[in-house]
């Protein structure tokens, strides 16, 4: 038998999702980084119209959205994991994880602005 | 009754001097992979996201961002968050071969480590000089 599982509020997801998640979200960026490399490769070099068109790009636009997606969640994952091991006390454990998912919003935001903004 | 006078838990040396230990080479790069990724939270994505937007947004204010990268902090801002990449790209895909069970054994498992350790630091030494 398995003994009680005491789950903190301030703890993870337990099994194997978080685990999985790292993973995954960083084959997603490998995958974006190679493309990008291959898009820079292929265009000879970042000229200034090849940077705008590129972001004038639909299909660019989501794939980066999709990388960005798949960082901050990887961020926050990473985040959660240091904050689970050096942050002992509930109360600075909580506030330092509200304060994370803050800024990693705050990204998030910014990430939109700037793919669909009209800047 | 002689059983129930022992203590529980037994008094052992505790010895947990983190400056005294000496880490091998994978705990190293395995904290470096934690130092790199906060770095990376709290500066890399802002910087990354205020470069693409100024470069996006004007060629005035495109040429501010750059300037400002270019001077001599935003230069070791720049090299900082380059080897912040390097390292944790490095060392993440290096978990991904020890999760698919390619170079589990002590040997290979510090070999690997020590390649993480050196790349990273070599690919920023080039881009140091590639900055200066």
């Amino acid at each position: 038998m398995v003994g009680p599982v005491h789950k903190l509020a301030v703890g993870a997801h337990y099994g194997g999702w978080d685990w999985l998640v790292q993973r995954a979200t960083a084959l997603v960026m490998l995958a974006y980084t190679v493309l990008f490399i291959g898009i820079v490769l292929w265009n000879g070099g970042l000229s200034y119209p090849v940077w705008k068109s590129l972001f004038a790009n639909g299909a660019f636009r989501v794939v980066s959205f999709v990388f960005m997606a798949a960082l901050l969640y990887h961020a926050w994952v990473g985040a959660r994991n240091v904050l689970m091991d050096y942050a002992k006390p509930t109360a600075l454990r909580l506030a330092l994880m509200i304060v994370v998912v803050a800024l990693l919003a705050a990204y998030a935001g910014w990430t939109v602005q700037l793919l669909w903004g009209d800047a | 009754m002689a059983a129930a006078d022992r203590p529980l838990v037994k008094p052992r040396p505790i010895y947990l001097n983190l400056f005294a230990i000496r880490q091998p080479v994978p705990a190293i790069i395995s904290i470096l992979h934690r130092v790199s990724g906060v770095l990376l939270i709290l500066v890399g994505i802002p910087v990354l996201l205020w470069f693409v937007d100024a470069s996006l947004a004007s060629p005035e204010r495109y040429a501010g961002a750059y300037g400002a990268l270019t001077s001599w902090f935003g230069k070791l801002v720049l090299l900082a968050l380059a080897w912040s990449v390097f390292h944790h790209v490095l060392a993440g895909i290096r978990h991904l071969l020890l999760d698919i069970h390619l170079g589990l054994d002590l040997a290979p498992a510090r070999r690997s480590a020590a390649i993480v350790l050196v790349v990273a630091l070599l690919l920023t030494l080039a881009c140091a000089v590639r900055l200066w």
